[in-house]
């Protein structure tokens, strides 16, 4: 993958600089590529997406875009350079409306090219067009994820950082969710997507990545990661009996 | 006799909601009870006391009376420019103090600062202008009559001005890019940053606004009450009344939570002593954090 539009290598992070979360964790993400991380609870799976998306700290290690280092550039530039992130939880803005969640993904665009791309994401989303003038917490949960997503897609990022996308969703709106999310990478989108889900998300995933305590454990296919039986058992969401999951404290 | 107090109520209520417009901002924005917030009052009230000086000493013409009203060019272009420097001062306290401690330090931390920062401001006036009262213009007015109440030209203008800048404030948060952004930081800082909403900028224009708002509020309580050292510490539970009324981040909850506590503070004097009504928006705040904490438009949490 030498042609990597994301390339982390290396990746020292954490909320506090004297106990990292991740301990130097690499993975690369290429145009029009979906690549899934898995792993058990605590193993640093949304540190990484957060500390792309510059809201966890890097003290080690680098994070390059197309070339370009930045990691630890403030996470509000970030969406000018091509890199939009979807929160797992709390990723509309409940008490705003859909047209001005919107606006919101507007915000490093010119005034004059927004309206364009609002139009876009009316044709893409028609669900949300029929509720351009609604307060967004009113929207069901499925909505919700495709007004998130619709918004991050506002200012046509070069990569997309999800965390979980499908985290609470029907089985049924969690395959439609992820269905969407391989449509984006057919337009070219560079997706690099935390998962519990883990073999949803493998389904739809071109490669993938497991990460246990901080560092990389295995990578490689989305088929193959899937089909091993052994990391189904330890980090598929099917823990052995023995072992009890470890505490989610912000590390998830 | 109660028509009366209703329509002294209503203006009283007018100022206490710009003034809460200002403070509902910076608590939800900023995250913390800005007890400062009332002095920016007294601070705007001050400064515009010292433009008209200023203008004033210009020329004389100035401070002529607009039509029916008790003031002058002067005192609309210092209220400007009385804006202005509150802003300024707020974005300077921002600086030195608050920002200092956002994010590291908890929110009581903020809080308590707040209150050293008013009783600076407070007292610096004091220092400048001592405790006796001012008035920005010693014409007489003539009360006219609106039915069965009297009211004083100023007055009507006071009403008039509060419900344009509502309308404004309104179109500015619904319709400009800044506005919407402002209240998406209110709700999800982390999700706007995230989306590419510069909160700093963000915080600049809730003290930019919030600090006019006051500086205006304070040039209207001194137009038509009094200029005093303490006129904002006097304030300060109205205004916290107003904003917990209306429900932390409403604007249209500060307009209305402003009015409830000017009316209830006005109509009070017909049942209990009138000694006892800065004790009103005490029972106010309590009545509502039993019966509704989040407010009348607050969104619950």
């Amino acid at each position: 993958m030498s042609g990597a539009l994301l390339r982390a290598e290396g990746v020292v992070a954490g909320y506090r600089p004297d106990s990292p979360i991740l301990h130097g964790v690499s993975a690369e993400v290429g145009r029009g590529e979906v690549v899934t991380i898995i792993g058990p609870n605590g193993a640093g799976k949304s540190t990484l997406v957060k500390a792309i998306a510059g809201l966890v700290a890097v003290s080690d290690g680098s994070i390059r875009l197309a070339g370009n280092e930045i990691a630890n550039t403030p996470a509000h530039r970030l969406p000018a350079r091509g890199v939009a992130y979807v929160p797992q939880t709390d990723n509309v803005f409940g008490t705003l409306t859909v047209h001005e969640n919107l606006r919101l993904g507007a915000a490093p665009l010119p005034r004059r090219a927004a309206a364009r791309r609002f139009d876009a994401a009316y044709a893409a989303f028609p669900v949300l067009g029929e509720r351009r003038d609604r307060k967004a917490h009113v929207l069901s949960g499925g909505q919700r994820q495709m007004l998130a997503l619709a918004r991050a897609l506002v200012p046509e990022p070069e990569l997309i950082l999800l965390d979980e996308p499908t985290a609470g969703l029907a089985p049924r709106v969690a395959a439609e969710v992820l269905a969407l999310v391989r449509g984006l990478a057919a337009r070219g989108v560079a997706v690099l997507m935390v998962e519990q889900n883990a073999r949803a998300a493998l389904g739809v995933s071109d490669r993938g990545y497991v990460l246990v305590e901080g560092r990389n454990r295995l990578e490689g296919r989305a088929a193959e990661i899937a089909a091993n039986a052994d990391l189904g058992a330890v980090f598929l969401g099917r823990r052995p009996p023995v072992r009890r999951p470890a505490p989610r404290a912000g590390a998830g | 006799m109660f028509l009366q107090h209703v329509a002294d109520g209503i203006l009283s209520g007018a100022i206490i909601s710009l003034g809460a417009i200002g403070l509902t901002l910076t608590m939800r924005i900023l995250r913390f009870a800005n007890f400062a917030h009332s002095e920016l009052l007294t601070w705007g009230a001050y400064s515009a006391l010292v433009f008209v000086g200023f203008f004033m000493a210009m020329d004389e013409a100035l401070g002529g009376p607009i039509g029916p009203l008790s003031f002058g060019w002067a005192l609309v272009a210092a209220a400007v420019l009385a804006g202005g420097l509150t802003a300024a001062v707020a974005l300077l306290l921002d600086r030195v103090v608050f920002a200092r401690l956002r994010g590291h330090a908890g929110h009581m931390t903020l809080v308590f600062a707040s209150f050293g920062v008013a009783l600076l401001v407070r007292n610096v006036i004091l220092m400048g202008f001592g405790p006796d009262p001012f008035y920005y213009s010693n014409e007489l007015q003539i009360a006219v009559r609106v039915g069965a109440v009297r009211v004083m030209p100023d007055q009507i203008f006071v009403l008039g001005l509060t419900a344009v800048l509502v309308v404004l404030l309104h179109l500015f948060m619904t319709r400009s890019r800044t506005g919407v952004h402002m209240r998406a930081v209110a709700e999800n800082p982390s999700l706007a940053r995230t989306s590419g909403v510069d909160v700093d900028a963000i915080v600049r224009w809730t003290w930019v606004i919030g600090a006019t708002g006051a500086a205006v509020a304070g040039v209207l309580y001194g137009l038509t009450v009094q200029l005093r050292p303490e006129l904002g510490f006097s304030l300060i539970l109205p205004l916290f009344a107003a904003a917990i009324l209306g429900g932390t981040g409403s604007l249209y909850g500060a307009v209305i939570g402003g009015l409830v506590v000017g009316l209830s503070e006005n109509l009070s004097v017909m049942v209990i002593p009138s000694g006892y009504k800065p004790a009103v928006p005490f029972l106010l705040i309590l009545a509502i954090l039993y019966f509704r904490p989040q407010g009348l438009f607050g969104e619950p949490r």
